[in-house]
């Protein structure tokens, strides 16, 4: 049985986490204690019938104000998958959180109150979970009841998300005329759209993409071999192990390997994952390495197969989500956590910002809060980095407050790749 | 799925029978052999998250209490860490009103690891003044924020590693693998640092420090299928068996010294386990015949009620008896 991880997300108020309670209730996914909890939580606050938000925003601070303040995990299976689901904050304040949810999604399921259309957070939401790699969206639009099931409201979300897609460069791009509130479409077929022939959510899910996050760290399809070091073992009678988890492709017994930054180059000699042996590593596992040789590595050092081994650079060319309320600017300095590296960074120039309504890259000196854009980072020690559409762990990294050890933002090697908006739109 | 489901277990067996930690683990078949599966995958984050928080962190310390998912953070760290030694202590907040086979467990388990148990005591707490004591047939549970907040700060510890799971609470479902607690030792729901990809951020100041939990992703069917395929000893409590039980609130509470019959009721007898093991005084028994690894598994898969719904009072205090706690520096 394969695995999704897949994180809800859209604006606020579009009923992302009411869709994610329906699911789970239709589905069979509540034991009873936690659906007779739901129903008394919504009785205490006048709830004419079960509010199913409920079920994740789980807060005391997000039952009174009716909003999603940080990702809620739930874990569910059907008979054919196990679901990860990340219920995402749509609150523009709460962004940083959105993103630490879509940040393992393979796919996102994107609610759109479909009388109203798409917002800017909508499309602020899609922006950052398509730089963050995911390449398959699962759109509910939603609410159709309020419109009597009228098809030009979908048509509308349709054409929207089409385009949206299409831009993003994402791959699929599947959207259906749901009630979260009543639960049509949702797990089980209903409402009045004799017009709509596809696939309820649940189906769409099912038959999704299985996950490259979950099974892989990332698209391993012709991804390369990595590595990044984070223990080492000493052992017994002498010899050292590295431990740490495969991020990309896999290493063999007598793989030719190089160890980054430094650039010394072995042989594989010995694989084990924890305690056993293995001829080879496949990527997602942790596991322990030998060298043949005896070198120099430690905690932060990248190992990766000879050919087609990352770059090490001292500069970083990468696009941000910026998360603090301070801007950032040229000239200021945070900790860069790549892999197991952590290294101070200088900001040496701010290019561009991501207008989310137009998809265009404007000229900027600086970025707001939750603003996405393109920097350059100066490091103090070399990374060896993938650009992030090829490897989402060793193309990714987080600026950290030096004081106060805030995450201030995530970090993509590599430029946004827009597509050219289509003649005539 | 190719996760043996069907792996007897004694209940009660010497734990791990004295392997010495280089004879490598049962219950794995070679991959290469198999497909990957989700064990695998899960096994392979927690390993991921046990030598960052030791690699980022200055003070860290593993909190094991003797019950299920401790046993398998335990294993976990194992596996991270052998042929060295664990690169932290061991810690256990005794509420001192634990069931003796659990504690019998802790000792003989730890004896095996040659590892150090550090024992943080709500008794002494209580003894010291610190906490009121509850009295016969109180709650000891929350009492251990006191115990715990008292071991980091006389420790200087900056990451206290906890088998907690997201999908035993709506709160716990909010919170981050890397949980961040001011110097009170609080969490503060709307303030959680963002946590992107599996790039755990461990630096602290001074007075501050995190809950790691390892087993976020691992639901209790996980924690079962694992306990079968590692073949993993337990506390026998676990496993179903006669004792005495007192019906309180709905939950079957364990006659003991600590647990006596009140006006209207009495002790029976039932055949019973325990899905969670915790303070002898708010944590219930289940009904089940179950005395297998198997059993349990398809009881598991089978139940219509959450693990903490079914056997924690604590958590029926409110409607955000885990938030609450964890505000106040819980686990």
């Amino acid at each position: 049985m394969d695995l999704l991880r897949f994180a809800a997300v859209g604006s606020v108020d579009d009923g992302k986490s009411t869709l994610i309670g329906r699911l789970l209730h239709d589905t069979k996914q509540l034991f009873d204690d936690q659906l007779e909890a739901v129903e008394a939580a919504s009785r205490r606050r006048g709830v004419d019938g079960i509010d199913l938000s409920f079920v994740t925003d789980g807060l005391r601070a997000e039952r009174e104000q009716g909003i999603t303040i940080d990702v809620a995990y739930r874990y569910a299976a059907t008979p054919t998958r196990k679901f990860v689901i990340a219920d995402c904050p749509g609150h523009v304040q709460y962004t940083r959180n959105m993103a630490t949810g879509a940040s393992t999604a393979d796919l996102a399921l994107v609610v759109v109150d479909a009388p109203k259309g798409l917002r800017e957070q909508t499309r602020r939401h899609v922006c950052i979970a398509a730089l963050l790699g995911v390449r398959h969206l699962v759109v509910a639009a939603n609410k159709m009841d309020r419109v009597g099931w009228d098809e030009t409201a979908y048509r509308a979300v349709v054409e929207e998300m089409a385009h949206l897609a299409s831009r993003l460069g994402l791959a699929t791009c599947v959207v259906i005329p749901v009630s979260a509130l009543h639960g049509d479409n949702v797990a089980v077929r209903g409402g009045s759209a004799p017009w709509y022939g596809g696939p309820t959510v649940l189906e769409a899910l099912e038959a999704a993409p299985s996950g490259a996050w979950a099974g892989a760290h990332g698209d391993h399809r012709g991804s390369l071999a990595r590595l990044p070091v984070q223990w080492v073992l000493r052992r017994p009678g002498g010899g050292r192990s590295y431990a740490g988890m495969v991020n990309g492709g896999s290493f063999r017994l007598g793989d030719r390997v190089v160890v980054l930054p430094g650039g010394q180059t072995s042989t594989v000699s010995g694989l084990r994952t924890v305690d056993t042996p293995m001829e080879e590593a496949p990527v997602g596992l942790s596991v322990s390495l030998d060298l043949a040789d005896d070198l120099d590595v430690s905690r932060g050092d990248l190992v990766a197969g000879v050919a087609g081994a990352p770059e090490v650079v001292t500069e970083l060319t990468a696009t941000v989500c910026w998360f603090a309320a301070r801007p950032l600017a040229v000239g200021d300095q945070y900790r860069v956590k790549h892999t197991t590296r952590v290294t101070p960074g200088r900001v040496t120039s701010v290019d561009r910002r991501l207008d989310v309504n137009d998809l265009r890259l404007d000229d900027a000196r600086s970025l707001g809060e939750n603003d996405i854009g393109t920097v350059t980072i100066e490091v103090a020690s070399p990374l060896a980095v993938d650009p992030y559409r090829r490897n989402r762990i060793t193309g990714s990294f987080v600026l950290i407050d030096p004081v106060t050890n805030a995450t201030v933002a995530a970090g993509m090697v590599g430029l946004p790749e827009l597509a050219a908006p289509d003649p005539g739109t | 799925m190719t996760t043996t489901l069907d792996t007897p277990s004694t209940p009660g067996h010497p734990a791990g029978g004295g392997r010495s930690p280089l004879s490598g683990f049962p219950g794995n078949r070679p991959i290469g052999l198999r497909p990957v599966d989700h064990l695998d995958l899960l096994e392979a984050h927690a390993v991921f998250i046990l030598r960052e928080v030791a690699a980022e962190c200055e003070r860290p310390v593993l909190l094991f209490s003797g019950g299920k998912d401790s046993a398998v953070l335990l294993r976990l760290a194992e596996k991270a860490f052998r042929p060295g030694r664990l690169p932290f202590p061991v810690m256990h907040v005794d509420t001192g009103h634990n069931f003796p086979e659990v504690l019998d467990f802790r000792d003989r388990r730890i004896e095996e690891m040659g590892e150090e148990l550090l024992v943080a005591s709500v008794q002494d707490a209580i003894d010291a003044g610190r906490v009121a004591d509850p009295g016969p047939n109180g709650m000891r549970n929350r009492l251990q924020t006191t115990a715990l907040l008292d071991a980091i700060r006389a420790h200087e510890f900056d990451a206290c590693i906890g088998g907690a799971r997201r999908d035993e609470d709506k709160a716990r479902a909010k919170e981050r693998v890397l949980s961040f607690r001011d110097s009170f030792g609080q969490w503060d729901p709307k303030q959680q640092r963002p946590e992107l990809w599996q790039l755990y951020s461990g630096t602290v100041r001074p007075g501050e420090s995190l809950r790691a939990f390892p087993l976020s992703d691992w639901t209790e069917l996980d924690i079962w299928q694992y306990i079968a395929r590692e073949q993993l000893a337990l506390p026998s409590i676990y496993f179903a068996h006669r004792r005495p039980v007192i019906e309180r609130g709905g939950m079957l509470l364990a006659a003991s010294s600590w647990v006596s019959a009140g006006p209207g009721e009495t002790a029976r007898d039932e055949t019973v386990r325990f899905r969670t093991v915790g303070d002898a005084t708010c944590t219930g028994a289940i009904l089940s015949e179950a005395t297998t690894v198997a059993q349990i598994i398809r009881e598991t898969a089978a139940s219509r009620v959450s693990e903490r719904g079914a056997t924690r009072a604590d958590d029926r205090l409110s409607e955000t008896s885990m938030e609450d706690r964890k505000r106040e520096g819980y686990f």
